[in-house]
């Protein structure tokens, strides 16, 4: 986040920030008049426009190399509320409007609402909340101000738990309970240390906050439950229990949103929380602690994934795994004798997006699989490699990523993340993140083989899979894959805003 | 001892026996009767701390509204006959761990305040004449972060989603149904015939009143929401199909007017959700007005619950 003077004011360009969260509203509010039946026309409109006004603020940001801010009402912190787009926020937001456009694509197979004459259930909350969880997370990405995050947390979390179960089974109804205790608990948690703050410090603002912020107890405890709050909505071990049934249980397109692109919402606020917020006051002890809790989500996430017998929540513990990878930013960046803080970041924000395009990938490739064959037994996909061959690369290619290959983004995510661990002479995290590689090309070999095998019977596919499906899978595999190249260009945007000298070794 | 402090040790003392038994009482309804109870006790002791904005919020949501969630969902598990679940001891463990984690975090902050306590609220009296309004929380929910107000409306609306969204495919568009609550019976026909004119004209005058002393948008819609709901379960109107044009066009009215005048600031004023100068108290008056209906109907629907039988053509 950018220094804030007295004199921070709304910058040129500043009202694109502002677009970027209306636009989604608007869908939402036409979507309960018009009706279900035009709703995925609205936001067949309004994500691609949402991704356009995306890359415009990226392109700003990224050639004039200074965020953008917009103050709402006129009103400046610490009254009002004002929006900011650093290099992280832009970096994220791109990344996920593409997901989300692709999510779009793949889901107008199974929510289709134009054939029926009259509103239907599924394709009416389907893109209602697609288009509320674009709106909530460039909220996230844009939020200046602590209580504004957390009405965003709100609309995430209201826009997800429904799609975990959009088709009423018995057991996503129950996945969908339990996530929404999970996420409200992270709710509470979270707005209790927000009210804490605004007692010690008179300000909400980011920026302010962070001027006056000081180590004491109040803010230590704030802090804490905040923190609590944010990993029970990221499904951070141990609180990931409510994440494998919700995730996998839900449709296929549901579950490639909320794995690939809700988690990391909340993933998003604990880094503006430690980072801008509140920069330095994480301990070194507190540090290796949220480290601990990365590195067992890796090696458990990885272990129980090896186990599974079905796809679907082979890919969910997998996401459990990969969630693990991003809080190991934080013991990594937060050493006080080498601040590396730049490159460490630049990691995390990388394995972020890069298991968001990856992931919606492989979440994609299954459903298309479970279409296929009527069921996701890992057992039983011999044969399913030569039938469906593009929806098996992308699962390959989104694999690839998951492991950390070249020139994968996962590659170049967890390279810089290995880098920092021998730079900062922590080498106990280098070994859990080679191991947890060495895990999941395992149970992504496991698949692959298995995909490529002889049938046991004779294969019969049950439906026959459009192509522009396994098209959209495809596209998000090979832009995880591709990701890996964005080191010869736009990787210094994630710097804008950064006080830190942009990274040396890439030039 | 002045009388006053003797009350406050007196509420206190109730307060806290009666969230114990909230929590020790064996049945569910009688758990939400005591959280009902609990949250009008609260409310009192908001009156006490001079919040009467906060009491009021706290007696019609968090008693009021929630209470009667709660309510309808005690009732729906007994009529599906759900096997009374006993909750194993890690669990109850857990959850008394996080309690006294919270409480523990709290008290931090409370029995070590920052020296002089840092409050806007010097601030936000300063910047309140311009905007006409003589409500301070008004001010900060209508002016200084009108964002955060006007997004948590949608909020409410994709909760309501949420809530449809568990029907069976084939009631979609159809009636909630609303018999979980009660069986009609002479009573509450009777009350429901006397009440709502009373109730009406009180949630109307809260919404008014709203802009210059404790009151608004929020509280006055709960209490018209109340008053439709009496007449909903006393069976003396029909609750509507979720897929009617009027009830959709209600529901977004008060976001809509909010967003447009939002939008009409970046022309008239100088920013999003600015407001012209001397225009500010009816524009907001006008938003919390149509707030009021779309946060009443909201709330009735989300208590009705999710559709139950198909529209009848």
């Amino acid at each position: 986040m950018p220094a804030a003077t007295a004199l921070e004011a709304t910058t040129a360009d500043g009202a694109l920030l502002v677009r970027a969260i209306i636009l989604p509203v608007v869908g939402i509010l036409l979507s309960f008049v018009l009706g279900g039946r035009y709703a995925e026309r609205i936001a067949a409109f309004l994500l691609p426009a949402g991704l356009c006004v995306a890359c415009i603020v990226f392109l700003k940001i990224w050639q004039s190399e200074t965020s953008l801010s917009y103050i709402v009402g006129n009103w400046k912190p610490p009254l009002g509320i004002t929006l900011r787009a650093d290099g992280l926020s832009v970096a994220m937001m791109v990344a996920m409007a593409i997901v989300i456009c692709l999510i779009g694509v793949f889901a107008h197979a199974n929510f289709d609402s134009r054939v029926a004459s009259v509103e239907t259930r599924a394709p009416m909350v389907f893109w209602v909340m697609l288009m509320a969880i674009s709106g909530a997370m460039n909220m996230i990405f844009f939020g200046g101000d602590l209580f504004t995050l957390y009405v965003a947390l709100e609309l995430l979390t209201f826009a997800a738990v429904p799609l975990v179960c959009l088709d009423g089974r018995a057991e996503t109804l129950q996945a969908a309970l339990r996530y929404l205790l999970f996420a409200l608990l992270g709710s509470i948690l979270y707005l209790v240390g927000t009210a804490l703050l605004y007692g010690s410090y008179g300000t909400l603002d980011i920026v302010l906050m962070s001027q006056r912020v000081q180590i004491e107890p109040a803010t230590l405890a704030a802090a804490t439950l905040m923190t609590v709050g944010l990993f029970a909505k990221t499904a951070l071990f141990p609180l990931h229990l409510w994440l494998p049934p919700a995730h996998a249980g839900a449709p296929a397109a549901a579950s490639a949103v909320l794995s690939a692109v809700v988690v990391k919402g909340s993933f998003f606020l604990v880094v503006r929380l430690w980072f801008d917020a509140m920069p330095g006051l994480l301990s070194v002890a507190a540090s290796q602690f949220i480290g601990v809790l990365g590195a067992s989500a890796i090696i458990c996430g990885n272990i129980v994934a090896l186990r599974q017998k079905r796809l679907k929540l082979l890919i969910a513990y997998s996401t459990v795994a990969q969630i693990g990878y991003l809080f190991l930013m934080f013991p990594l960046a937060a050493d006080p004798l080498h601040l590396q803080y730049g490159d460490v970041l630049t990691g995390g924000m990388l394995q972020a997006i890069s298991h968001a395009t990856a992931k919606a990938a492989m979440f994609m490739a299954a459903g298309l699989v479970y279409a296929a064959l009527g069921h996701d037994q890992i057992s039983e996909l011999g044969g399913i490699a030569r039938a469906l061959p593009m929806t098996m690369f992308a699962f390959g290619l989104g694999g690839l990523c998951l492991i950390g290959l070249p020139p994968t983004g996962g590659f170049l995510a967890k390279w810089l993340l290995l880098e920092a661990t021998i730079a900062t002479e922590q080498w106990w995290w280098a070994i859990v993140i080679v191991a947890g590689g060495l895990l999941t090309s395992a149970y992504v070999f496991i698949v692959l083989s298995r995909a490529m095998g002889p049938p046991s019977a004779p294969l019969i596919l049950r439906a026959a899979v459009p192509k522009y499906q396994e098209v959209a899978a495809l596209g998000l595999a090979l832009l995880s894959v591709l990701l890996g190249l964005v080191a010869l260009g736009p990787i210094d945007v994630l710097q804008v805003g950064r006080p830190e000298a942009p990274m040396a070794w890439l030039r | 001892m002045s009388i006053a402090s003797v009350f406050d040790v007196a509420l206190v003392a109730l307060i806290l026996t009666i969230g114990a038994s909230a929590i020790l009482v064996r049945t569910a309804f009688a758990a939400v009767v005591m959280f009902v109870v609990y949250g009008l006790l609260l409310s009192m002791a908001w009156v006490r701390l001079h919040a009467v904005d906060v009491a009021l919020t706290e007696a019609a949501i968090g008693g009021g509204m929630t209470g009667l969630l709660l309510l309808g969902a005690v009732a729906r598990s007994r009529s599906v006959n759900v096997d009374s679940v006993r909750v194993g001891y890690p669990l109850r463990l857990a959850a008394g761990a996080l309690c006294a984690l919270v409480a523990a975090g709290l008290a931090v902050a409370i029995f070590y305040p920052p020296a002089p306590v840092p409050t806007l609220a010097p601030m936000v009296m300063e910047n309140l004449p311009p905007s006409g309004l003589g409500n301070p929380v008004a001010g900060v929910l209508f002016v200084f972060r009108a964002l955060d107000t006007l997004l948590e409306k949608v909020v409410l609306l994709l909760a309501l989603l949420g809530v449809w969204s568990l029907a069976p495919d084939h009631a979609w568009g159809g009636t909630p149904g609303l018999q979980v609550y009660a069986r009609p019976d002479p009573t509450l026909i009777f009350l429901a015939q006397l009440l709502p004119p009373v109730g009406i004209v009180f949630g109307i005058y809260m919404c008014w009143v709203g802009a210059k002393d404790p009151g608004g948008a929020f509280q006055g819609g709960t209490v018209l929401a109340a008053m439709w709901l009496l007449v909903i379960v006393a069976g003396l109107q029909k609750a509507p199909a979720i897929g009617r044009l009027w009830l959709r066009v209600l529901l977004v009215t008060g976001p809509v007017l909010f967003l447009a005048i939002g939008l009409a600031g970046w022309v008239f004023a100088d920013a999003f959700l600015a407001y012209p100068a001397g225009y500010a108290k009816p524009l907001i008056v006008a938003v919390e007005a149509a707030l009021t209906l779309s946060i009443a109907v909201a709330l009735g629907m989300l208590a009705a619950g999710p559709p139950v039988r198909a529209q009848q053509q």
